[in-house]
């Protein structure tokens, strides 16, 4: 457990061991970051081994940093953080192994690629808010010059989109923490002391601060009308990048509402409750239709991921301890399945064919040039379409257990989500892979396609692993979620604020 | 030898393990996985033998296995296994129908390419279904209920480089789908007012007195009780799976895929799990039966779904022409049949003619399967004719099923359990709602003597087509009966069809106490609804007379020649052919709208919020090119250092569409140290 803050500095000296193995050849500084995210992760899954899950942070590092300001570098988890941190090292080993073909300056990019886990690592073990938000700065930078130089499609816009929204809510966190700090005298940034401090704040001034800091948080989430720069962003980026921007940086939004916001500004939360859970189901159903009518493959599935952490944010906007731990465990099973996909769809399937319009891949045979690709994406999409025996069931069902709990009418507008992600799921099924050529598939010769790599099938098959597993045993990490969600702190949050 | 339940996972757990092994299999590895499939299934007909064996020694006990799944701090979600007589009989029925349909694949399949992919698939099919058999949750159910759910959709999909073939599978998904979201809305309202989703449960599950009383005695919205709208919610997953109207759409459209999965899924066992879902939760469906000042009750409800479907699916099918598609759609009325017997308050009768139908219905598929295969790929009944001389066993088969399935009378199982539904319908001793309306009660008996005119019309149309005549193409002429592989399933099927009859005859309803757990048989005696049943059997008659002089007396002479009924009513032959214009209705309807839906938020997303960025964006450009003279003295050196690795890739930047990329940064970057300065020293002073 204590070992955990090393997860982070190992990311960080993988970046700069990356960068240097990089000048001698693009494979050194692959198996260099390989090596590096395998540390990360094994870290994790160490730290989860000895894991005694307790209501509230366990601290594994507390020093001064800056005392003038009361900011201490206070490192601490609980089920919650360890649940995140775990998904952060299983994408971050699966996308190296879905960006083992970047060869144009490859020390770069892992170097990026590692200093962006190092910091999504950091943001999810943080106890002080100013910590957490340097953290949280430090992971949007790279972002944006892993899609502005290694992207594709309208890159530049895409890149520069997701930044200015990513630096747009971290302005808005960033005033509503200085504000809760200010009127808080100015003492610590400690997420606990500022909720102690914030407590005793007059209503109104906790329904503002409440607004920017989840807000600010949320748009990194993907809240809807606030979600645009996803799409773009998820089209734009290397299929690494979409992976972790989908698998771990949309949670990393996810997750500082649900650290920061809500329980520094219960009252807050209470107040804007139902707007969050309307513009949560908006998001869950809007995306859900306009993946269903998207030309190009990768949209669907960076959709798809828009109305996904819908619910998410609907787990939260309940209020109560069930829909959180469903949404702690939609964010895992999200992070896993939407890496999955962006892997087939940008890694096997666009490096392979050059094209994502579904209309050029549907006269080409796939499922018979990649079988792998295919099933792997059939699996995906089950899971996708929350299934049974995957992990999106368990975690969508457990939000809706919990939001009928407080609302059955939010509950019944985010199942009818279910259905149209199954329909536009289905339907990009059948259109990428199992396409009939019109015009005849028997004239249409077949290009053999470079088969799948060693490194795309393991990647393919760790992160199918995961869905399964927590799909069949989701106790496995409820049961570290669920008491994490007991601590004084949110216990405040599901009594709405009041004492 | 005795079954605990505890033990009762292994029944769908050994084909889970056929169809991992057929996953694995290779293509060329035909032998191990049609072996594994048909070995676990053989295992779990022995395994469920044994537990109906168990079951009836104590037919009152519900034997249960719970266990949590996972906790939510705020309570478990527990699943657990059951072990009761319907429990068992469905688990012996579905295994040994199940092992002959694919023993019957064995050669059926013997050209396919992918047959062990096809293998696989079919042992998923049969592990998910028996785990909802076996299921002591409604958690549980609704897991393996969509886990057949897949394993249908992959199976009608199956030819999938047929376009019709993958629109179908995606059809039968979605359209069950809607059904599910009800089902699903009825668990989580279930959960949230009792807590757990067990059925039984040491006097705690849902299905316990304590439960019922607590659920029929809250009123909820419109004056229903609790328990009548659950039990709606979760009807609307039977009527999705079973193709009840008004989602029967799929059911028909589910023949494109290979023939066995029609009589297995699509016939024998997944469709009729709504009839076993809605008789394995019925005393939450009649828990309100007692109350009188409510607007309606569930099983009324059932009652009328049943009935129309019942005659919906018979009227339709006198207007097709495939072979499959006729059956199909019979079976979409045999399951309103046994909705219906739900719906009047008997249970007991719907699950003796799931039984009884599940074989007669697989032996009538298999048929067309038989008739399929000999010839070459004709399913068209006017383009058959003659086959009776060269398939001599597919025709005595296939004219046991069809008696059976018409209800002729006395030594064909279909006709006793149809007379067990028709007596219900009569009696309506488990619905005194139903009672109360008077004539309006009797409706869905009135309905389901009219279906059983239309049921021996369009089988003798059926059969004298395809089997009567001469051939009428060459396909028809060139037929010869299929090897034994094939021919001996039908002959086994034949068996059970005409032997499961006397399984609850009125003379000796032995099934009905067995079901009910009691010790003692009661019940309508052969005698007492003898009006009745001479009404039935006169009205069997008038079909297969009607049938006979239309279509036997004078055969088809050529397959162009025009339908005799046709010929007399030209317009609604039309529209049954049309299967009413329900497809085209719901393409019209709900289809639109969702194209509409979708078209108008990917809009939205493209012009406005999209264009609210782009101004945005816009603004924040000019803001750039203003202070950027001014600002470049401010900005530190630091910013401009770690920036200048990556300038080559800077000027890309400045011919971005939306501007200046270092401009942007700077100018955030200088509003963070503004924000920062002002609030930090603002609130340390």
């Amino acid at each position: 457990m204590s070992l955990l803050p090393l997860a982070i500095y190992v990311s960080f000296a993988g970046a700069l061991l990356a960068l240097a193995a990089g000048a001698h050849s693009a494979a050194a500084a692959r198996w260099t970051a390989l090596l590096g995210a395998l540390a990360g992760w094994g870290l994790t899954l160490a730290a989860a081994g000895g894991f005694v899950p307790a209501a509230g942070l366990q601290t594994l590092t507390d020093v001064a940093w800056i005392p003038q300001l009361g900011i201490r570098y206070h490192l601490a988890a609980d089920g919650i953080s360890l649940t995140l941190v775990v998904l952060t090292g299983l994408a971050a080993v699966a996308g190296i192994l879905f960006s083992w073909n970047i060869g144009e300056r490859a020390g770069e990019f892992f170097a990026l690629y590692l200093a962006l886990i190092g910091g999504v690592y950091g943001v999810f073990l943080s106890a002080d808010a100013f910590v957490l938000f340097v953290f949280y700065e430090i992971a949007i930078v790279p972002k944006y010059f892993l899609i502005a130089n290694w992207g594709s499609t309208n890159r530049e816009y895409g890149a520069m989109k997701l930044v200015l929204y990513s630096f747009g809510g971290s302005a808005l966190v960033l005033a509503g923490l200085l504000w809760a700090y200010a009127a808080g005298g100015g003492q610590s940034f400690a997420l606990d002391d500022l909720a102690a401090t914030a407590a005793h704040f007059p209503r109104g001034q906790q329904v503002g601060m409440f607004a920017l800091v989840f807000l600010g948080f949320a748009v990194l989430a993907g809240l809807f009308p606030f979600h645009t720069w996803a799409p773009t962003g998820h089209v734009a980026a290397p299929t690494a990048a979409s992976m972790l921007l989908a698998g771990v940086v949309m949670k990393l939004g996810a997750y500082g509402c649900l650290r920061v916001a809500m329980p520094l500004f219960p009252i807050g939360l209470a107040y804007w409750q139902p707007v969050i859970a309307w513009l949560a189901i908006a998001g869950i159903l809007y995306a859900g239709f306009v993946a269903l009518v998207q030309e190009d493959f990768k949209f669907v599935i960076a959709y798809s991921s828009v109305s996904h952490m819908g619910f998410v944010l609907l787990g939260l906007a309940a209020a109560n301890a069930t829909a959180a731990a469903g949404a702690v465990l939609q964010m895992f099973s999200h992070g896993v399945i939407a890496g999955l996909l962006f892997a087939v769809v940008g890694r096997m399937v666009y490096e392979r064919t050059h094209t994502r319009q579904l209309a050029d891949l549907q006269v080409q045979p796939l499922f018979r040039l990649l079988p792998f690709a295919a099933v792997t994406f059939v699996l995906a999409g089950l899971a996708s379409m929350g299934m049974p025996g995957f992990s999106g069931f368990p975690a969508e069902l457990t939000i809706l257990i919990g939001t009928w709990r407080v609302s059955p009418v939010w509950a019944i507008a985010a199942a009818g989500g279910v259905l149209v992600a199954a329909a536009f799921t289905l339907r990009v099924i059948q259109l990428s892979f199992f396409g009939t050529n019109p015009a005849g598939a028997a004239a249409a010769p077949e290009h053999p396609l470079p088969p799948l790599t060693l490194a795309e099938k393991s990647g393919a098959v760790l992160l199918l692993a995961a869905t399964i597993i927590v799909g069949l045993r989701p106790d496995l990490l409820l049961d570290w979620i669920t008491p994490a969600l007991q601590s004084p702190l949110m216990q405040a949050v599901w009594k709405g604020g009041t004492p | 030898m005795n079954v605990a339940a505890q033990s009762l996972w292994l029944i769908p757990a050994l084909p889970l393990a056929a169809a991992g092994i057929g996953a694995l299999t290779p293509r060329g590895g035909r032998m191990l996985a049609a072996g594994s499939a048909i070995t676990a299934l053989f295992a779990s007909l022995v395994l469920s033998c044994l537990a109906l064996n168990t079951a009836l020694a104590n037919p009152a006990v519900h034997a249960v296995h719970n266990f949590a799944w996972f906790d939510l701090g705020a309570g478990a979600v527990r699943l657990g296994w059951l072990l009761d007589p319907l429990t068992a009989f469905m688990c012996v029925m579905v295994t040994l129908v199940g092992l002959l349909i694919f023993i019957f694949s064995l050669g059926y399949m013997k050209e396919d390419a992918n047959f062990t992919r096809f293998f696989c698939f079919l042992s998923l099919f049969a592990a998910a279904m028996l785990g909802l058999l076996v299921a002591n949750s409604l958690l549980l159910l609704f897991i393996c209920w969509e886990l057949v759910g897949l394993a249908s959709y992959l199976l009608i999909g199956f030819w999938f480089h047929k376009p019709s073939a993958a629109a179908a599978a995606k059809k039968a998904f979605i359209t069950t789908r809607i059904g599910d979201l009800g089902f699903l809305l009825g668990i989580l309202w279930l959960y949230d007012a009792r807590g757990t989703l067990l059925f039984f449960d040491g006097g705690a599950g849902i299905l316990e007195h304590a439960s019922l009383a607590a659920l029929s005695g809250q009123t909820v919205c419109c004056g229903l009780a609790a328990a009548t709208a659950i039990g709606l919610l979760v009807f609307c997953g039977a009527i999705g799976k079973s193709g009840q109207f008004p989602l029967h759409v799929w059911l028909p459209d589910a023949m494109e895929g290979p023939t066995p999965v029609s009589a297995l899924i699509h016939a024998a066992t997944m469709v009729a799990a709504g009839v076993f879902l809605i008789a394995r939760v019925y005393p939450l469906m009649e828990a309100d039966k007692l109350l009188t000042a409510v607007p309606v009750h569930a099983l009324t409800v059932v009652a009328f779904i049943g009935a129309i479907t019942a005659l919906l699916g018979a009227v339709i099918a006198v207007g097709q022409n495939d072979i499959k598609r006729i059956l199909a759609f019979s079976t979409v009325s045999q399951l309103g049949y046994m909705m219906l017997a739900l719906g009047v308050g008997s249970w007991v009768a719907a699950i003796f003619h799931l039984l009884t139908h599940a074989f007669f219905k697989a032996l009538l598929f298999l048929g067309a399967g038989s008739v399929i295969h000999a010839a070459h790929h004709e399913q068209d009944i006017r383009r058959l004719g003659g086959l009776r001389g060269s398939m001599k066993t597919t025709f005595a088969t296939f004219a046991i099923g069809m008696m059976a399935l018409a209800g002729v009378p006395f030594l064909f199982s279909g006709f006793w359990s149809k007379e067990a539904i028709l007596h219900a319908a009569h009696a309506l001793d488990g619905s005194p709602a139903l009672r109360s309306f008077g004539v309006v009660g009797q409706l869905p008996l009135a309905i389901g003597l009219a279906g059983v005119v239309l049921t021996a019309f369009y089988m003798t149309r059926l059969v004298a087509e395809t089997f009567f005549g001469s051939a009428r193409t060459a396909e028809a002429g060139d037929v010869h009966e299929n090897s034994a592989v094939m021919t001996v399933p039908l002959v086994l099927l034949a068996v059970g069809s005409v032997a499961l009859g006397f399984l609850g005859t009125p003379a000796f309803p032995w099934l009905q106490a067995r079901l009910l757990g009691e010790a003692e048989v009661h019940g309508h005696s052969l005698l007492e609804g003898g009006g009745l049943m001479a009404l039935s059997i006169v009205l069997v008659a008038l079909g297969l007379g009607a049938g006979w002089a239309l279509y036997g007396r004078r055969p088809r002479a050529a397959a162009a020649a025009i339908d005799p009924l046709a010929a007399r009513a030209p317009g609604v032959v039309a529209a049954l052919a049309d299967r009413l214009g329900f497809d085209e209705l719901y393409a019209a309807t709900l289809g639109r709208l969702s194209d509409l839906l979708a078209m108008l938020a990917a809009g939205l997303d493209r012009w406005v919020w999209g264009g609210a960025v782009n101004v945005l964006a816009g603004l924040g450009r000019a803001l750039g090119l203003i202070s950027q003279g001014t600002d470049e003295s401010v900005i530190n050196a630091s910013f401009d250092d770690a920036g200048a690795g990556l300038r080559g890739t800077g000027q890309v930047y400045s011919r971005a569409q939306t501007g200046d990329a270092h401009g942007y940064l700077r100018v955030t970057a200088i509003a963070f140290v503004i924000i920062v300065l002002i609030i930090v020293l603002g609130g340390i002073r």
